[in-house]
């Protein structure tokens, strides 16, 4: 195990800890690197036109995560209400696209919403002959694109504890009164917030630090955090705020990622109380 | 289940057949006109190869797959053999660190362009002269993490005892390794194997940084890259429909590897 261990040190955590060690650093008058310590890099972070970017881009990934989430968890429902020896077909194929190039899933909404693209050919056909809508380089396009991408792995996350719920806890909550819609709200959805954390955590950590989608969707008019950090190291040449970025970027993954297992721990404290109902 | 009203099965099956559409018609969009004479989407003009026959032509995209393979295989072939020893090692001790745990797990969740310019400020500083050779150091980071997790996942339910038997009636390490543990891992040592190759073939912001400048190390997905920001071509739609059906192959072969296994 030890040529591993040596590898990923060598070309992750050596490179990692020198982007860390890089943010501390000025950024010469050349584009070089100057090596005098500064904070400005991390304080210019907090920059408004910067911190900006952090909060659009948040909201871009958020809206995203929370359409994935609700269209994900409606089809990993349908899917664990089929016949049992359909599910894994279904599951199977509800991830399979996910194993394609992620540039070509892109591309594809390209050919979908440009200007001259399959919606607009639909609506000729069906009698609009008003200017082409403008549906490509939105703000909505860069959504579409992220809930595409990434919905196969929120219909698996919430698939899992969706399929392990025993069925005997929602006919319970029936005959003791409670409607379909309370029995879900009461019942059903508590027992399967870690599948859904899992999944929105998921999305939103790959939206918010994504730099294809808003590239080729956005067409470059829609600064995420990932396109910053891609500027400041191959256009602007200011690798030390390039570095300070990326650091913040982890710094809200890991934040994420702390609250998604703070989640899963009430979660699981829950089911306890609900009397087993994750343990099948 | 609780029986379920016909209008709620109505509804979930409705729900079902809206997501399927949602994810496959875009791709089998892309599939349908790569095969369309006139290449857009305006109209159907006739089925046609040309697309296809262009793609053979196109010297740019014939070097830029020979590039993939080579890193995909190169990588994969470092990957496979490293991250399967470490799954070996990391479950015979049993002592599963935190510090480890979180050393194997980092590279498949670190965003893709951390680690694409936290490699290219590495091998800058270093002066290494970037190109092939630096995107199959990078990928094999990423690969070995997610081989390792695969032959992890299949030495959890592995006996052993078996290995002491072996040593027991007199075999040598090597021997028990050839004739014991490897033949228990294999299926998942392939779908590992054939995980990491489409991941590599597939990876395209990594590369794009540690590529180095000049078109000499352009691999598949950098020009399919610059394809689209160039515009459409119905190119790239024959491009797109190879490029799915190798890695959906690849990754249907590696599943099934996987799914063999839990049936033994």
């Amino acid at each position: 195990m030890a040529p591993a261990l040596v590898w990923l040190t060598a070309l992750m955590v050596v490179p990692c800890a020198l982007v860390l060690a890089l943010a501390f650093f000025r950024r010469g008058i050349y584009g070089g690197i100057d090596y005098t310590f500064t904070l400005e890099n991390f304080g210019l972070v907090f920059d408004p036109l910067y911190a900006g970017i952090f909060l659009e881009s948040a909201r871009i990934a958020g809206t995203a995560t929370l359409i994935a989430v609700v269209i994900g968890y409606a089809a990993a429902y349908a899917i664990s209400a089929a016949p049992r020896r359909w599910q894994p077909v279904f599951l199977f194929f509800a991830v399979l696209p996910f194993w394609s190039n992620y540039l070509i899933r892109t591309y594809a909404w390209i050919v979908l919403l440009n200007r001259e693209g399959l919606i607009t050919q639909l609506l000729r056909w069906l009698g609009y002959t008003g200017e082409p809508p403008s549906m490509l380089y939105t703000e909505g396009a860069v959504i579409a694109g992220l809930v595409y991408n990434y919905l196969p792995f929120v219909i698996l996350a919430c698939y899992a504890p969706l399929s392990r719920l025993n069925p005997e806890l929602a006919e319970a909550s029936r005959d003791l009164g409670a409607s379909a819609a309370t029995t879900f709200r009461r019942v059903i959805l508590p027992l399967t917030v870690p599948g859904i954390a899992a999944g929105a955590v998921f999305v939103f950590v790959l939206s918010i630090g994504n730099f294809v989608t808003p590239a080729l969707l956005g067409g470059g008019r829609f600064q995420m955090i990932g396109n910053l950090v891609y500027d400041q190291f191959l256009t602007a040449n200011d690798w030390p705020f390039g570095a300070a970025l990326a650091m913040a970027l982890i710094a809200i993954m890991l934040l994420v990622l702390m609250a998604q297992a703070l989640a899963a721990d009430r979660a699981a404290g829950r089911a306890a109380q609900a009397g087993g109902g994750t343990d099948g | 289940m609780a029986e379920r009203s016909p209008a709620t099965r109505r509804t979930l099956w409705l729900v079902l057949s809206l997501v399927f559409a949602f994810l496959y018609i875009p791709i089998a969009v892309l599939v349908a006109l790569s095969f369309n004479e006139g290449g857009l989407p305006t109209a159907w003009s006739g089925f046609s190869l040309k697309w296809y026959a262009s793609l053979a032509n196109n010297s740019a995209i014939l070097s830029a797959a020979l590039n993939t393979l080579i890193v995909a295989l190169v990588s994969t072939a470092i990957a496979t053999l490293l991250g399967t020893l470490l799954a070996i090692g990391v479950e015979m001790r049993r002592q599963y660190g935190k510090g480890l745990e979180a050393l194997i797990f980092a590279p498949m969740i670190i965003p893709d362009i951390v680690l694409a310019i936290a490699l290219l400020s590495f091998f800058s500083m270093l002066n290494l002269t970037m190109g092939l050779h630096t995107i199959i150091l990078a990928h094999v980071v990423f690969n070995l993490a997610f081989v390792c997790s695969v032959v992890r996942a299949r030495l959890k339910s592995f006996d052993w005892s078996i290995i002491e038997a072996s040593a027991d009636l007199g075999a040598s390490a090597p021997t028990t390794f050839r004739r014991v543990t490897l033949p228990v891992i294999a299926p998942a040592v392939i779908a590992g194997a054939l995980l990491a190759f489409t991941l590599s073939v597939d990876e395209f912001i990594i590369a794009f940084f540690t590529a180095g400048a000049g078109r000499a190390s352009t691999t598949l997905p950098m020009q399919i890259y610059a394809m689209i920001r160039f515009g459409i071509t119905p190119e790239i739609n024959a491009l797109a429909t190879i490029v799915m059906a190798v890695s959906i192959t690849a990754l249907t072969l590696s599943q099934r590897l996987n799914r063999g296994m839990i049936g033994q």
